[in-house]
């Protein structure tokens, strides 16, 4: 057998056994990216009469529900800034994450007449649907922006320079991990179509969305919400808008959570992937 | 020159589940695990490919044939990097587009446009490239007056005749073909296959699944036959299809006898050729006999139609048209016997399918029923024979010249 060929196109199909990453592969795909996005934020808003209006009236009704029960009703702390701005803050980052994983983890299974149609790398289909999530955050972060003009928040413009895209990169992290993980479990076991919802839920009041951490006076409890990607993520999009920096410890466990979690469920994803036409 | 495409030993392995559905539970996996060792798997694994291995030299059009379950789309997924082989490997030299549905990723709610675009991207194209295509895509689809329209507004013909128009502009070195003929109407059908035989011309090789021989005839020169995952041959096209229709039936050739009643009313209880007995030569005369029961008394009716291995249909037959009932009597069992004459067939291999119903209609269809042989003859005592692949049929023609 030659190993040497000097064709351009030369690759072989064999048994897939070991992990690679295939990088190269992923470049070559980057307009299905844009495909895949640009499908679902199209078919997402088609025929709705409200169209992208949708992607902030969520966070904003959820932030007047939490201002007036939360904020208040019962008085919550809210590091030194108004309770509403400290919610939305929140909550557009939350629901780049709750969505992106509801998503993401569905996506295998939504698309799975396609997966079993045609090639492509399997990762495009679980980062579009994250994709989506992140264009939605873009509109309402408009809405973010007005909201910090009419409560007049005072916020260190540099800081938000650099801690906003740092916020929202290190939120794309940490959806895109428990993503992928839950996208290939849920090839193999549908039961995943139970646990995302639910995950979503519980999540959500295990993370600093609308509290701050500070109100756990438990300082092992601190260490364990900040296992959660997410407190990272928020923590840090708030800074530009407090006095005080938060607990540096705390975000770093957070962040190196996210980034353990956006491995392991990379080479999950990438291991189990060959068989998801088999098994879709 | 290297072979384009070198499949070597290929297998695929399937693992049924004998309970619940296609895919997992949790809970199927906890109780697995409860178990452990102690009890037997209920998993049986299933082969749908075993050790195939062959070559293509590039330009090379080939045919897959087989019955259902052969191995034949497993076969294609494996090329189309759909799903991976459990054993051995295939190396290829050039790029593979496949086609294994035609509208892969067409979403309803997207407009023609959208969709062109879309499932371009899917299939491989880049946005520079349909940029380019797109007016004679849509000029090949023969829909731009609904460019801006859903697709869920489109007849299904349309959306069809769309989806080829995309798939038609690939331009791959290697493109694999699953039935996507078998949709669309004849028109649509013809238009697909030459498109498909200008892609071939191009110097471009293909790899064609199909049930419709015909189609594979005009399209590969060469073809491979698969039977439950194993391959059998790989030979001309002509070889291998007669081979595949001789064994695909199941049964002796010159009689078929009914296994399953079908579900109607009326049907063909045994069908054999009675005449001739031995071997069947140019203008033989041949007698077929046929059973029949039905629930009711009904009129008898059946037509029949001879044809070529490669189904091309050559001759007609059918008292439906011939007789009135005045003719016959109503009766609910009965022998039809069939008197063709002098049949002029060439050499070669002929199917005889049934069409068995009342004057409303067909009840019992059976396609290829039976089969036989026809060798040369010296028709003329001239021992001049005519070439046998000309045609298969050879006209008794009275020739006179005059000056």
């Amino acid at each position: 057998m030659d190993m040497t060929d000097d064709n351009d196109y030369y690759f072989e199909i064999k048994p897939k056994l070991a992990f690679s990453l295939d990088l190269k592969e992923l470049i070559e795909y980057k307009e299905l990216f844009y495909f895949f996005t640009w499908r679902d934020v199209k078919v997402k808003y088609k025929q709705t009469a409200l169209g992208f209006l949708w992607a902030i009236l969520q966070p904003l009704i959820m932030m007047v529900i939490f201002t007036l029960f939360i904020g208040k009703a019962m008085n919550a702390p809210s590091d030194e800034m108004d309770y509403s701005v400290f919610a939305f803050s929140g909550l557009i980052l939350w629901t780049i994450f709750s969505s992106g994983i509801t998503n993401a983890g569905n996506s295998m299974v939504t698309n799975a007449q396609i997966i079993k149609k045609i090639y492509f790398p399997r990762l495009v289909i679980p980062i579009s649907a994250i994709l989506v999530s992140v264009f939605d955050f873009l509109i309402s972060f408009v809405v973010f922006i007005i909201l910090i003009l009419l409560y007049e928040q005072p916020i260190d413009v540099l800081r938000a320079f650099f801690l906003w895209p740092a916020a929202l990169i290190v939120t794309v992290i940490a959806t895109f991990g428990p993503g992928c993980l839950l996208a290939a479990l849920n090839v193999k076991y549908r039961d995943f179509r139970y646990v995302i919802p639910f995950l979503v839920q519980a999540l959500l009041f295990l993370t600093p969305v609308i509290y701050p951490i500070s109100i756990v006076s438990n300082v092992w409890l601190k260490y364990v919400l900040a296992l959660n990607p997410m407190y990272a993520a928020i923590t840090i999009f708030r800074i530009p808008m407090m006095n005080s920096l938060p607990d540096i410890s705390l975000v770093t466990i957070s962040i190196s959570s996210g980034i353990i979690f956006f491995i392991s469920g990379l080479i999950y994803f990438r291991k189990t992937e060959f068989y998801f036409a088999d098994l879709a | 020159m290297k072979p384009i495409l070198q499949v070597q030993s290929v297998s695929k392995k399937f693992n049924i589940h004998h309970e619940g559905g296609a895919y997992l539970s949790l809970r199927d996996r906890v109780s697995e695990f409860a178990k452990l060792k102690f009890s037997k798997k209920n998993d049986e694994d299933f082969w749908a490919l075993k050790d195939v291995t062959f070559e293509v030299m590039p330009g090379e059009s080939v045919g897959i044939i087989g019955k259902n379950g052969a191995g034949k789309s497993t076969l294609l997924k494996i090329l189309s990097k759909i799903t991976p082989p459990t054993e051995g490997k295939i190396i290829s030299r050039g790029r593979i587009a496949s086609l294994l549905e035609v509208g892969t990723g067409f979403h309803p709610e997207l407009t023609g446009r959208e969709n062109v675009y879309l499932n371009g991207s899917i299939l491989g194209m880049r946005k520079r490239e349909i940029d380019v295509r797109f007016d004679e895509i849509i000029d090949f689809a023969g829909t731009e007056k609904f460019l801006d329209t859903p697709l869920k507004h489109y007849s299904s013909g349309m959306q069809l005749r769309l989806a080829f128009a995309v798939a038609a502009f690939l331009e791959p070195e290697i493109l694999v073909i699953d039935e996507v003929l078998a949709v669309g109407d004849a028109e649509f059908q013809k238009k697909c296959l030459g498109k498909m035989e200008d892609v071939s011309k191009s110097g471009r090789t293909i790899l064609f699944v199909s049930h419709n021989m015909a189609a594979i005839k005009s399209l590969c020169e060469s073809s491979i036959y698969l039977d439950s995952g194993i391959l059998v041959e790989k030979n001309l096209t002509e070889k291998v299809i007669s081979s595949y229709l001789l064994t695909s039936l199941e049964r002796n050739v010159s009689s078929w006898e009914i296994k399953n009643r079908p579900n109607s009313n009326a049907w063909i209880e045994s069908a054999k050729i009675i005449e001739p007995l031995a071997t069947f030569k140019y203008g033989d005369k041949m007698i077929l006999e046929v059973r029949f029961r039905s629930l009711r008394p009904i009129y008898p009716y059946l037509g029949i139609v001879i044809t070529s291995i490669f189904g091309v249909k050559l001759i007609n037959s059918n008292n439906r048209y011939q007789n009135d009932h005045s003719d016959f009597s109503k009766t609910t069992n009965g022998i039809i016997t069939c008197d063709f004459n002098s049949l002029p067939l060439m050499k070669g291999t002929y199917f005889i399918s049934l069409f068995f119903g009342d004057y409303l209609g067909d009840e019992h269809i059976i396609e290829n029923a039976l089969a036989f042989d026809v060798n040369e003859k010296d028709i003329w005592g001239k021992g001049k024979f005519p070439p046998t692949n000309s045609s298969e049929l050879w006209w008794p023609t009275n020739y006179k010249i005059s000056q």
